[in-house]
């Protein structure tokens, strides 16, 4: 299983915290992406898909086509404003 | 002396004047210290509150890699990072960044280059509370600049 989860506005806006995917046929990040919004429909393509959403593997920040193997961590996000 | 490093994120408050006696010792010959509040006022919509939310583990590891970067860059003793979470009101101390060095060219530098990175690197998102609800903050255009300046500075 991949573990994913959302914060923030994009947590709110698909309505959920973390969820669960089967890892097999999942090898990056736009695989995994491609899966949740198959499962889940066109509010997660929207949301996903905007230009400014983040993303993490195992708390480091990567991009699409990072790699996503069984039992990591996946998070997805929109941009940060600490401080 | 060695390095002594502090960085928390938490949503209790924190003591600024305790920390900043904390970052003092024998080779410290002076403290840049920053304190950011929380305002009442932010794009003239009057603010009533500010919640703060973080990706645990995630963002404790981005703080200490920005605080290695400061401390391979500059000459410190001691460096405290405090962040807070959760629920705050204007008023409320938010952020806490300090630097120790023997000399203040070190701990005023560092310790900007630290907020500066925080703005931009570190995972916290902002919710504002406003008379007409609530609303995300995105990151500031000014703020990424104000980072990426950094790039182009000799130390």
């Amino acid at each position: 299983m991949i573990r994913v989860v959302f914060f923030a506005s994009l947590r709110e806006t698909l309505a959920t915290e973390t969820l669960d995917v089967d890892s097999k046929d999942i090898g990056t990040v736009r695989e995994l992406l491609d899966a949740l919004i198959d499962q889940q429909g066109a509010a997660w393509h929207d949301a996903l898909t905007a230009e400014n959403v983040l993303m993490a593997v195992n708390h480091t920040m990567v991009d699409q086509d990072s790699p996503v193997a069984d039992n990591d961590e996946v998070a997805f996000f929109p941009p940060v404003t600490g401080g | 002396m060695g390095q002594a490093v502090k960085i928390e994120v938490s949503k209790a408050p924190f003591d600024s004047g305790a920390e900043l006696k904390a970052l003092q010792g024998p080779s410290v010959g002076g403290v840049a210290v920053f304190v950011g509040v929380v305002r009442d006022e932010n794009d003239s919509e009057r603010v009533n509150g500010l919640f703060l939310e973080h990706y645990p583990g995630m963002t404790e590891k981005q703080i200490a890699e920005i605080v290695a970067e400061a401390l391979a860059r500059w000459q410190l003793h001691a460096v405290t990072v405090i962040h807070r979470v959760g629920q705050l009101h204007p008023g409320d101390e938010i952020v806490f960044v300090g630097t120790g060095s023997a000399h203040r060219g070190d701990a005023f530098d560092a310790c900007e280059y630290i907020i500066d990175f925080l703005k931009t690197r570190a995972t916290f998102w902002k919710r504002e509370s406003i008379s007409a609800g609530e609303r995300w903050l995105t990151t500031r255009e000014s703020d990424v600049l104000t980072a990426r300046e950094w790039a182009g500075k000799q130390s």
